[in-house]
């Protein structure tokens, strides 16, 4: 077995006294390079964690941390760096459980980060895009999908979707961030990479 | 920071994203108010989860801008889903998509922390551009926030003293550990160690608000409060005691019938060569006295001499036993 690595003390250097950091440019790369990368690393920890009810903490966890050492300094290759980071993050979560799982260790080890992909065209991912958007919207919940058409497509504001849809503010508030959370998790996770393949 | 074992892993990622879902629902509503937003900027200072959780949502929910293209002459009829786009609507539109996508994507409304950091023994200050200042004791992370309606100072670890110029439209906010410290006028500190947060006031008054409580407790000056994961305690402590704790602020550390082994503790917050008390009988002596945050071993001396303690030095640690 591989000697764990902690990542984060690897390439967080210890910040000298009264240096200033900003967070905008870590944000913005975040968005730009790492939510990109989520069907990804979610394949690579379903792969590797036997507990599927935790997949999303895991991944919430990885972006907390790949964040945290982007706001030091922005990692030159996102995607080893974000992979590099899930699997420290698995490795120690198995020391913490004190189960070592000497199969998954030994994916862990043989996975092949370096690889980066080239990126396409761009307007393939415009035409990908308004693609992904519409599967994305078609397979929200009938009421949800109604309600960020309303916002989104019609542009009309929380109390007008109420009144066209026949339903309490409070209900449609409900169907927003439903439907935000289901957009999120198909625009960037396994759902919406599942689907490309399919 | 990522050392740090991050709030979130109490709560769900599911229950993040609903919170995260719920401020980015409302922020887009009429009834935002300047309240929200120092809440909303305080709560996603807290933790790096609470942040990834909020770009993520808000940066697919501007993605979903893009379907505008899809827009029909007329109204959408009610319920139908937007099945019915023509081809040519949807070949027009990836062009359209095509241009937008081209814009960046930038969160215009993220604030933009800054972090300020001492190692180990260090001490350090900071001027603020609103006259305020913030001195940081050994071992301290800060985050602060600086937007025009809110001044949001997240203390992630450490303890920090600081001296708030009021602004009544631009409150100063400190979050610890989910503790919320509003200043009414002030000068405080906070300290933050595993499992437990104090706030001391020197001078004003501050508005604390625990993690799991609803309302907020005014501190005046004297006023000093612990809280922990359960309890939340508020002691009086008199202005003399109250600048012994603060005597880092000069270098010092004050002690008065301090126990052995909580005086340890507090100069190994200092120092890399550790004091170790290496049997219970010498923990509980008592020791008094003024010294140097950095100088262990004067420390130890005068322990050795008025405690007649052993002190064996091993390994860059000193152990102290009766």
């Amino acid at each position: 077995m591989a000697e764990p690595v902690e990542q984060s003390r690897e390439n967080a250097p210890q910040r000298p006294q009264g240096v200033v950091v900003s967070t905008s440019d870590a944000e913005a790369w975040f968005v730009r390079e790492v939510l990109p990368l989520e069907a990804t690393l979610i394949q690579f920890l379903r792969h590797n964690w036997r507990n599927k009810s935790e997949i999303a903490d895991l991944r919430q966890e990885v972006y907390a941390r790949v964040f945290a050492a982007a706001i030091n300094e922005i990692p030159e290759k996102p995607k080893p760096f974000v992979l590099t980071t899930a699997r420290n993050l698995l490795i120690n979560r198995m020391r913490d459980d004190q189960v070592v799982r000497i199969d998954a260790v030994a994916d862990l080890d043989s996975v092949d980060i370096a690889v980066d992909e080239p990126s396409a065209d761009r307007a393939i991912i415009a035409r990908e895009e308004l693609r992904q958007l519409q599967d994305a919207l078609d397979r929200l919940p009938k009421r949800a999908r109604q309600a960020v058409i309303l916002k989104k497509i019609e542009g009309l504001s929380r109390r007008e979707i109420a009144t066209r849809m026949g339903i309490a503010e409070k209900t449609v508030k409900r169907h927003l961030t439903e439907g935000m959370c289901a957009l999120a998790d198909t625009l960037y996770g396994a759902d919406g990479n599942r689907r490309k393949k399919a | 920071m990522s050392e740090h074992p991050s709030v979130s892993q109490l709560v769900s990622a599911k229950a993040i994203d609903a919170r995260a879902a719920d401020w980015l629902e409302r922020r887009d509503s009429e009834e935002w108010t300047e309240e929200d937003d120092v809440a909303f900027l305080a709560w996603l200072a807290e933790s790096h989860i609470h942040m990834v959780s909020y770009l993520r949502l808000k940066a697919a929910w501007s993605r979903a801008d893009r379907l505008v293209v899809l827009r029909q002459p007329s109204p959408v009829p009610g319920g139908e889903a937007p099945r019915l786009f023509s081809v040519v609507v949807r070949i027009a539109a990836v062009f359209v998509v095509a241009a937008l996508l081209t814009t960046d994507l930038r969160l215009a409304t993220a604030p933009q922390p800054k972090t300020y950091a001492t190692a180990l023994g260090e001490h350090s200050r900071i001027a603020l551009a609103d006259g305020s200042s913030i001195e940081l004791n050994t071992d301290t992370v800060i985050t602060v926030s600086n937007t025009a309606i809110v001044r949001v100072v997240t203390l992630e670890k450490g303890e920090a003293f600081f001296e708030v110029k009021h602004d009544a439209k631009r409150p100063f906010v400190v979050m610890a550990a989910g503790h919320r410290i509003t200043d009414v006028g002030t000068r405080f500190f906070v300290r933050r160690d595993p499992g437990r947060v104090e706030v001391g006031v020197t001078e004003g008054r501050v508005a604390f608000k625990a993690l799991a409580r609803t309302g907020a407790l005014q501190l005046a000056a004297g006023k000093v409060v612990v809280a922990t994961q359960n309890d939340v305690v508020v002691t009086t402590k008199s202005s003399t005691a109250l600048t012994n704790e603060l005597a880092w602020r000069t270098g010092m550390v004050v002690f008065n019938r301090t126990t052995l082994a909580e005086a340890a503790a507090e100069l190994n917050r200092y120092n890399h060569e550790r004091l170790v008390i290496a049997d219970p009988a010498a923990s509980r002596l008592l020791i008094g006295g003024k010294f140097r945050t950095n100088d262990v071993e004067t420390f130890a001396r005068v322990a050795r001499d008025l405690l007649g303690v052993r002190v064996k030095d091993e390994a860059g640690e000193k152990f102290i036993s009766r």
